[in-house]
């Protein structure tokens, strides 16, 4: 039973088991923690998953919006995408990065953050009237067609802020699914191989510390035997002394010495 | 990690032509010291390697937080977009005015359909 699966090296001691079962404990504690932390974040999860599905589709329906705002920009206007790829030099439409903490995972969440362009023409402000206009354009379909232009940032505007919240919440679903990754691979880890490690090991050390006390009770059975054997055995022959004791207390005056020469003289006799 | 996507603050973008207007129009544009630019114009003649070589350049940068990329030009480089796999910056495909989205070759809704259909 001890010796089936990998077991910690340490040596079968009362001290080693304590420490064991404390680590067992532990062991223990941290598998149900890391199972509710995975748990919290699968839900959370979930969430996102459905939010991330939901969001694709509206971007769909957005860019296909933004696309026809621009087909009527290229309609009356003519091609600007020349006059517009020139003038771009400094980006209005920028992105700040916040962060959420879910069971302590930092998660980052995007947010639209505009800024006010250094725009060349900034004398002549056609679109200044709009809230977010970029003074970089201002220029552009000055000629004919700054109406659709307008709607067509605007409207790019808009599905900019939709792509903007689907990155962040994009960005969360592969952060998560990475944390929860890592986070099953831990309570799997505990769960199968550090918990069956500690138990085999206690399995062994109590194993072990039953075949010392067995040892050590055969032992003191053995010991206990030679004992009665030798006292028997010493019983036996201070019977046989007895008698020679009495026949030496029979002729005391003939010999004054120790029972050693009695004996001898015993042997001497016969 | 929780460090770096603070200075992350740019959009950069992959497109036809028509997109990359659309979304310079919105202000997305920019142009670095080092004459770098943050999109790139995607026509029919450009080469893979020319997409390639954007895409490792603007993943690789570390002042982009979102990454647009049409998904037909995403289609052409599919290999890398598939391998692509880190948080920052987020990789988002977009449909563009000739080519409807189709969300069953999004590489991140793949994953998406594959986690709902466990």
């Amino acid at each position: 039973m001890s010796g089936t699966g990998a077991r910690e090296n340490v040596f079968a001691t009362r001290m080693a088991l304590t420490n064991t079962k404390l680590r067992l404990k532990g062991a223990q504690t941290g598998h149900s923690l890391l199972a509710k932390k995975r748990d919290a974040l699968t839900t959370r999860f979930r969430a996102i998953l459905r939010k991330v599905d939901e969001a694709k589709r509206k971007m769909g329906r957005v860019m296909q919006l933004a696309s026809f705002s621009m087909a009527e920009v290229t309609y009356t206007t003519g091609d600007i995408a020349y006059l517009v790829q020139e003038q771009a030099k400094l980006a209005t439409f920028r992105v700040k990065a916040k962060q959420e903490n879910v069971s302590g995972v930092v998660l980052p969440a995007f947010e639209v953050d505009r800024v006010a362009g250094s725009g060349m023409f900034l004398s002549r402000r056609t679109f200044s009237s709009q809230a977010y206009t970029c003074p970089d354009f201002n220029l552009t379909g000055l000629g004919r067609g700054g109406q659709q232009i307008m709607k067509a940032k605007e409207v790019y505007a808009k599905a900019l802020e939709t792509l903007v919240e689907l990155a962040s919440l994009q960005t969360a679903f592969t952060i998560l699914d990475e944390v929860i990754r890592a986070t099953n691979r831990r309570v799997n880890a505990i769960e199968h191989v550090v918990m069956p490690r500690l138990d085999n090991t206690i399995k062994y050390i109590l194993s072990e510390l039953d075949e010392m006390d067995r040892e050590e009770f055969f032992r003191l059975k053995k010991v206990q035997g030679k004992k009665k054997r030798d006292n028997a055995a010493r019983d036996a022959n201070l019977e046989e002394h007895q008698p020679s004791a009495i026949d030496n207390a029979i002729g005391p005056e003939e010999t004054g010495s120790v029972d050693l020469l009695s004996s001898k003289d015993d042997d001497v006799i016969f | 990690m929780t460090t770096s996507f603070k200075d992350r603050n740019l959009i950069a973008v992959i497109g036809d032509e028509d997109s990359i207007t659309g979304l310079l129009l919105a202000g997305i544009g920019q142009i670095n010291e080092n004459q770098k630019k943050n999109f790139l114009v995607v026509d029919s003649k450009t080469q893979v390697a020319t997409i390639e070589g954007a895409f490792q350049e603007f993943t690789e940068r570390k002042d982009i937080a979102i990454l647009l990329i049409n998904q037909h030009i995403a289609e052409r480089i599919r290999p890398t977009v598939d391998k692509y796999q880190q948080a920052f910056p987020a990789l988002l495909e977009i449909p563009s005015k000739d080519h409807p989205y189709d969300p069953s070759k999004d590489s991140i809704l793949k994953r998406v359909q594959k986690l709902f259909g466990e």
